[in-house]
Order: structure tokens, then sequence, then C-alpha cells
């Protein structure tokens, strides 16, 4: 087994990555709280499992995602829906007044997710099922390759690849229906100029 | 290489998955096409948004649950 204070001097500059990962696996803090130190557990026993030189990041997150697949999934009761629609390209800046409207400027579209508050995004990636979410995650925030997250999940490259491609356009979706709560979005019913 | 070609490869040009042909396919028409640049950093720009909403401190207590568990305290 590794000695505690160099495992340790490794692994911790990634707890904040892997806590916020959890907190948006499980959706909340208490169990993001175990879920982490249950992937710290593991990853101190099976140290010696891990190669030098590779990628200790993916490493950890491959525990931390099995853990939470093979624990707290199992909790539920009923399976997710497994499968998201494909939603058109572009899907968010269309309705935000992109591409074909004349006077649309970059300022503005970015300006309404500015404004969407943080609880808000959070809940829209949280929303996503499992398998999206967890992929949404690893890609976008987490910065991982197509490669590593088949890697971290145990699937194929062309299914990880469908999942970000369309758990990214679902979430640009939850995110459009919050923008629209909060008469955010530009009101694309209405023939009046967008501003 | 046009509008749509262009679009329904936005993910796999953003998250540097393309083969050096094709992404360089992508970038002379982004150079020629202004409403598909826009649309590609507004990708890039909701990314940006979406990671930094999504920020989270560890609980000092994690911490402290951690390295007692691995008998450093």
């Amino acid at each position: 087994m590794a000695d505690p204070a160099s495992f340790a001097d490794l692994t911790m500059p990634y707890m904040s990555s892997l806590y916020s990962g959890a907190l948006r696996m499980t959706r909340n803090p208490s169990d993001a709280e175990d879920l982490v130190q249950e992937t710290y557990l593991r990853a101190y026993r099976g140290f010696k499992g891990f190669r030098e030189g590779t990628n200790l990041k993916a490493w950890l997150y491959k525990i931390l995602t099995n853990t939470f697949i093979n624990q707290y999934r199992a909790k539920r009761r009923r399976p997710e829906q497994v499968d998201l629609d494909d939603l058109e390209d572009f899907y968010l800046y269309k309705r935000l007044g992109g591409h074909a409207a004349v006077e649309a400027t970059r300022t503005a579209e970015s300006d309404v997710l500015d404004a969407l508050p943080d609880a808000e995004v959070k809940d829209a990636l949280e929303s996503l099922p499992d398998a999206f979410r967890i992929a949404v995650i690893l890609a976008d925030i987490e910065g991982f390759s197509y490669k590593e997250i088949a890697e971290i999940t145990e699937v194929p490259i062309g299914t990880v690849m469908s999942r970000i491609h369309r758990g990214r356009k679902q979430l640009q979706k939850r995110l459009w229906n919050y923008a629209r709560e909060r008469n955010l979005a530009p009101d694309t019913t209405a023939n009046s100029p967008i501003r | 290489m046009d509008c749509d070609q262009a679009i329904h490869r936005v993910y796999e040009y953003l998250d540097g998955e393309l083969t050096v042909w094709r992404r360089k396919a992508i970038a002379r028409h982004l150079d020629e096409c202004p409403p598909c640049a826009q649309g590609f950093t507004f990708e890039i720009e909701l990314r940006q948004v979406i990671v930094s909403k999504c920020r989270e401190e560890v609980p000092s207590d994690l911490r402290r649950r951690i390295a007692d568990a691995l008998g450093l305290a």
C-alpha cells in the first residue's frame, strides 16, 4: 500500500474537481461528500494498480464514476429514461436570436446566459439523465477527451460522442426554458424587433 | 464545406476531436462565414458560462474526513 502522505500529496489537488463532479452526479451535498470520501478510500486501497505516468485525474474519475453508478444509482427504484431526442444543432443560439436574426449581437446572447442564476444552470445540468449527465460533466466541466471518457465510463467512443452531443443539446433546451421563465429570452412569437 | 456540414461538426471541432484535414476545412468555412463563426463562438462562451456557474467549494470538513480516513490526522 502507498504511503498515505505521498498518496495525499498526489491526489488532494483533485479534490475540488472530484467534489464538483460528485455534486452534479448525486445532486446533493451529503451524498457528494460520501462519494468523494469513498473514492479516496478506494483509490488509496487500489493505488498500486495505478501506473505512474498515466492520467491520475482520469483514474480517480473512473473510481468516482463507477462508485456512483454502482452505489447511488442502485438505490433508485425506477430505472431512468435511457435515451434523449437528438435536438437540432445550435439549439440555444438560434432561439436566443442568433444566426438568422438581423440585429443579433453576440454580447446580448452571452448576457442572457450570464443573467441566469448559478442554481438554475446547476439544476439544468443535474436534470439530465445519468449517462448523459456524466458524459457532459466529464467533457465540459472536467475537459476530458472522448477517449478518456470512453475509458472512464467503459463504453465505446461512439456512444460517448452521442451522449455528449445529445446531453449538451438537451442542456441547452433546459437552459432555454429557464431563460424564458425569467423573461430573459427574446420573444420569438411576436414579429416585433428583438431588441 | 457548407454551413450545415460545419455546424453539424461543431462539437467535434470545439472538442479537438477532428482530423487535421476536417479541422482545417471547418476553420476555412468559419473564416468565410461570420454567422457560423458567431454560432461557434457562442458555443464556446456557453461552455465557459456553465463551467463558471458550476464551480463548488470543497466543504472543509470533507478535507478533514478524508485526511482522517487516510490516517493523516
